[in-house]
């Protein structure tokens, strides 16, 4: 991949634009969901307009973890589903950065699934887009935890058997405490969610679902108009006291997220669930950090050293 | 009392009775259940004998059983240097009668059994030792009085060892206070009550018993700075502080664990972070993210949890990120041997992981290198861009030396991420240069942010596919770390410069290395100790030492494996391909004792032809230790 040619920076103060986000040329395949997610992140960072050198976007391994290379800001690809405590690393490690992780389906519920439910429990302060596409792409059509029963992949050539995960499901008892859904076909909602997402104060999460043209066509056409199916968004409580907003949805309410998450496929989509009181874990850190200072008095971390070695005497 | 570990040492028989016998140095062996509290006894020792200008030296084993189970604690301490924890014990302290059944077998004839006669029936008719009966359980409940727990008697025990060794009260009283200072008054009153009782008890063979260690030169002894006291563990992490490390993330193992505890409380007061993980694999992941936000930071574990991290530290190679990992080794493999001492994880540490992934492996020597090491561990991870693995054990880990305050101002490290802008030729991978990462935060003047990655990757972070650029930026991995290689100093040399035998030492087993060359020179064998602290990349220069020895016997706890030869020996034949290089190794879970180094080296010795101009004195110590 050549960058040889390096195009000027843009001058102090400008706006941050698609064309300075714009890195190396996706290598996904033609028709993929993914470049969608990209275009509307583009818009995303275009709306946010953080500084440019303070937004890390970071993956894992898979198709969409590609992702990083295709857009220019400091980030890194990383090994197979461990994006997230990679990522937990910079959000602790540096509170004044905001930070964005990639991945798929099978980084996010197979192999990370763990980090998953516990970057959420701790509420890390970082924005995660799952790009789903239900399928293992990147080596070729292989059963993924979220492709459906009966889908005849590699590792299933009669049809999966096992029992798929339910990512809104698994998000809210995870104790994530910002939870959205989005399709790849619909840029709008896309960047309304990664927007909400990226200004929620915690862990939040974008589940979008992707399409992968080579391996799993038509996987969520169910929700495409066009193609015959429903898209059905959260009407979401705006607490004006009509009585219509009895029957909206309350984002805060976990038992009726879960509800939500109970419906039949393809369900419904936008933040089925927001927690905005519960503490990230940056700033439970930061006031162990008060904390431990107001006791040593602010002591130099010289000073500190010396009197402890001095009650080791 | 003649000890065996100083066998040149004058012995006091001919002292009549009363007045102290001077001495050199003793072993005291302490062994009951892990809730009875000898740890501390042990703990109070050491630190008694940094106050004191003492050297000391201690060994401690903990049952790897949740609550209760044997324990021992040993304490080696006395005048000048004390290397190795002892081979066997002066006295043993024995709790319980299965505390007397296991260990009466390590007191040496001659030396003396304190018992506890409220539970402990030594056998009748063995009288190869001074038997010391003392009722300690039912004394110490009468001493502290209204209740009939027995708790304390750790605590008289160290009244009745503070007689007999002539031990400095009002410091132990001291040191009392401090320790239970926090606590309330009644446990502090307790505790000196049970002291009291300890040091006044009025047996008569006790009496009889009273030694005094050998007057110090204080001149010679210090260095004007005082002595501290703590674990390998705790001096490890505050290495780290010292060496400006504020971040870093774990999971719980034993013994690593102490490490990350000591982290979790201290990094905080110095505006740091330690995050306790869900498991090993996010532990060096989330210790990665905080080194790309340009904060140094640790990761640790022991061997199991080592193997999990394997897959990240390719990467860290791959995208060249600073880390330290600490492996403090145990038995293994698999859960093996939790609470052992083995070092049996240095081909891991070297070759773990998958590709090519030079990177680097440091051992310290004892519990002040622990200290030491820690700072230039970070030093190598910063210059180099590299991971550092530093291979301790659970020898290093929980043993208790005292050592001289380092010299703090001069070694702090304030080390700050830069997040100043990066001009517009910056490159994270230059292929001319060492990797310097530009943290996010940090401006970069060409608008072009770099991307670290584990793919393979041209100067600018962009993935490739290509064979020149693969095997050029394999170089710039390779070559780094040669570089380093060649910046290291000499490893540490004692003895003969050049004779019969080279002994090769790295890691715990150096203390022992020194005092089993002291002993093979004493007998007559030219002889020479070389310690490695610096295990990959080795120092330049190698191949010169080891030809000017006829053998070089490399001491390790590992196992000989299936072609003879211990982890490192592999290594240093495969390296020098030098066939003088010969092992002697063990898989008992211990520390090396001084006896098993010599009679080790002996066995390789003695089949040479130097054989037959060897003595009877030198013959009967390569052939017993």
């Amino acid at each position: 991949m050549s960058s040889a040619v390096a195009t000027p920076p843009p001058p102090a103060g400008a706006p941050l634009t698609k064309k300075a986000l714009t890195a190396d040329h996706p290598t996904w395949c033609p028709g993929c969901g993914d470049f969608a997610v990209l275009a509307s992140f583009y818009r995303v960072l275009e709306k946010l307009q953080y500084p440019h050198e303070k937004i890390v976007t970071f993956a894992g391994i898979g198709c969409s973890s590609r992702f990083p290379y295709f857009v220019n800001t400091h980030g890194g690809h990383f090994i197979h589903g461990r994006a997230l405590p990679f990522a937990a690393g910079i959000s602790l490690g540096n509170d004044d950065l905001h930070v964005f992780v990639f991945g798929g389906d099978g980084d996010g519920f197979s192999i990370g699934g763990n980090h998953l439910v516990h970057t959420a429990r701790k509420n890390i302060r970082m924005t995660y887009v799952i790009m789903d596409n239900s399928v293992y792409g990147l080596t070729k059509k292989q059963t993924s935890p979220t492709s459906p029963l009966g889908f005849k992949t590699k590792t299933d050539p009669t049809g999966a058997i096992d029992q798929p995960i339910n990512p809104m499901r698994t998000l809210i008892n995870s104790g994530a405490t910002f939870v959205a859904r989005s399709h790849a076909t619909q840029v709008n909602h896309m960047v309304d969610m990664m927007l909400r997402a990226a200004k929620h104060d915690g862990f939040s999460v974008v589940e979008i679902l992707s399409e992968c043209v080579e391996f799993f066509e038509g996987a969520f056409d169910a929700a495409v108009p066009r193609k015959g199916g429903t898209w059905s968004l959260i009407d979401e409580k705006k607490h004006d006291g009509t009585p219509e907003d009895e029957k909206r949805h309350d984002t805060s309410d976990e038992v009726a997220a879960f509800k939500l998450a109970q419906q039949a496929w393809p369900g419904s989509f936008g933040v089925f669930y927001e927690n905005k009181t519960r503490k990230t874990k940056n700033a439970l850190e930061a006031e162990l950090v008060v904390k431990a200072k107001e006791r040593t008095k602010n002591a130099a971390d010289l000073a500190l050293l010396q009197a402890t070695f001095a009650r080791m005497r | 009392m003649v000890s065996p570990n100083t066998p040149e040492t004058p012995g006091g028989a001919t002292v009549p009775s009363g007045a102290p016998r001077s001495i050199h140095d003793v072993v005291i062996r302490l062994a009951g259940n892990s809730q009875d509290g000898i740890q501390s006894v042990g703990g109070f020792l050491a630190r008694l004998a940094g106050r004191s200008d003492q050297d000391i030296m201690t060994y401690m084993t903990i049952p790897s059983t949740i609550s209760g189970g044997p324990s021992i604690f040993q304490v080696r301490m006395g005048t000048g240097d004390i290397l190795s924890a002892g081979d066997r014990a002066d006295m043993l302290v024995a709790f319980y009668q299965h505390s007397y059944d296991a260990h009466i077998g390590s007191l040496r004839p001659g030396g003396v059994l304190l018992y506890d006669s409220d539970h402990v029936k030594p056998a009748a008719d063995d009288n190869r030792f001074t038997n010391v009966a003392v009722p300690i359980t039912s004394a110490t409940v009468e001493a502290v009085g209204g209740t009939s727990k027995d708790k304390g008697k750790n605590i008289f025990v160290l009244g009745l060892i503070a007689r007999v060794f002539d031990l400095d009260v009002a410091k132990l009283a001291a040191l009392i206070k401090e320790r239970f200072g926090g606590k309330n008054e009644d446990v502090v009153r307790n505790a000196m009550l049970a002291f009291d009782a300890g040091y006044a008890w009025p047996q008569n063979n006790l009496r009889d018993l009273f030694f005094r260690f050998e007057a110090i030169d204080r001149a010679v002894a210090t260095n004007g700075r005082p002595q501290v006291t703590m674990d390998g563990n705790i001096a490890l992490a505050y290495g780290l502080i010292t060496g400006g490390v504020r971040h870093g993330a774990g999971y719980p193992i034993t013994p690593w664990s102490s490490i990350m505890e000591t982290l979790r409380a201290e990094l905080p007061k110095y505006g740091g972070i330690f995050v306790q993980c869900e498991d090993e694999i996010a532990a060096v992941s989330t210790a990665l993210g905080f080194s790309y936000t340009g904060q140094l930071a640790i990761t640790g574990s022991a061997g199991p949890g080592l193997s999990l991290k394997m897959e990240a530290l390719g990467w860290a190679v791959m995208a060249e990120m600073p880390l330290i990992v600490v492996n403090v080794q145990r038995g293994g493999p698999s859960t093996g041997m939790p609470t052992n001492v083995e070092q049996s994880d240095l081909m891991q540490a070297i070759y773990g992981s998958h590709g090519d992934t030079p990177r680097v492996v440091l051992a310290p020597k004892n519990v002040e290198d622990c200290f030491y090491i820690a700072i230039e561990a970070a030093r190598i991870a910063r210059e180099y861009s590299t991971p550092v693995f530093i291979l301790t054990d659970m020898g290093l880990s929980s043993r208790i030396e005292a050592f001289d305050e380092p010299d703090l101002p001069k070694l702090m490290v304030d080390a700050k991420p830069d997040l100043s802008d990066r001009g517009a030729d910056f490159k994270p991978y230059p292929r001319d240069r060492l990797t310097r990462h530009a943290p996010p935060g940090a401006k970069i003047g060409s608008g072009k942010y770099p991307t670290v990655t584990g793919l393979e990757h041209d100067e600018l972070g962009h993935p490739t596919g290509s064979p020149k650029l693969h095997m050029q930026m394999t170089a710039k991995r390779r070559e780094k770390i040669k570089a380093l290689a060649a910046s290291l100093p000499a490893p540490e040399h004692a003895g003969d410069s050049a004779g019969e035998v080279l002994l090769v030492t790295w890691g715990s087993s150096w203390g022992p290395g020194r005092e089993a060359l002291t002993r093979i020179r004493n007998a007559g064998v030219k002889a020479g100790h070389l310690h490695l602290r610096h295990i990959h990349p080795l120092p330049n220069g190698l191949e010169q030492t080891f030809a000017r020895y006829h053998k070089i016997v490399v001491a390790e706890l590992n196992d000989e494996g299936l072609y003879g030869f211990g982890q490192l020996t592999m290594m240093l034949r495969a390296r020098y391909a030098n066939p003088s290089i010969v092992s002697v190794t063990k898989t008992d879970g211990l520390t090396f004792k001084v006896s098993e180094l010599v009679a080790g080296i002996g066995k390789h010795i003695e089949s040479t032809a130097l054989e037959a101009s060897a003595g009877t004195a030198r013959k009967s110590v390569l052939a017993n230790g």
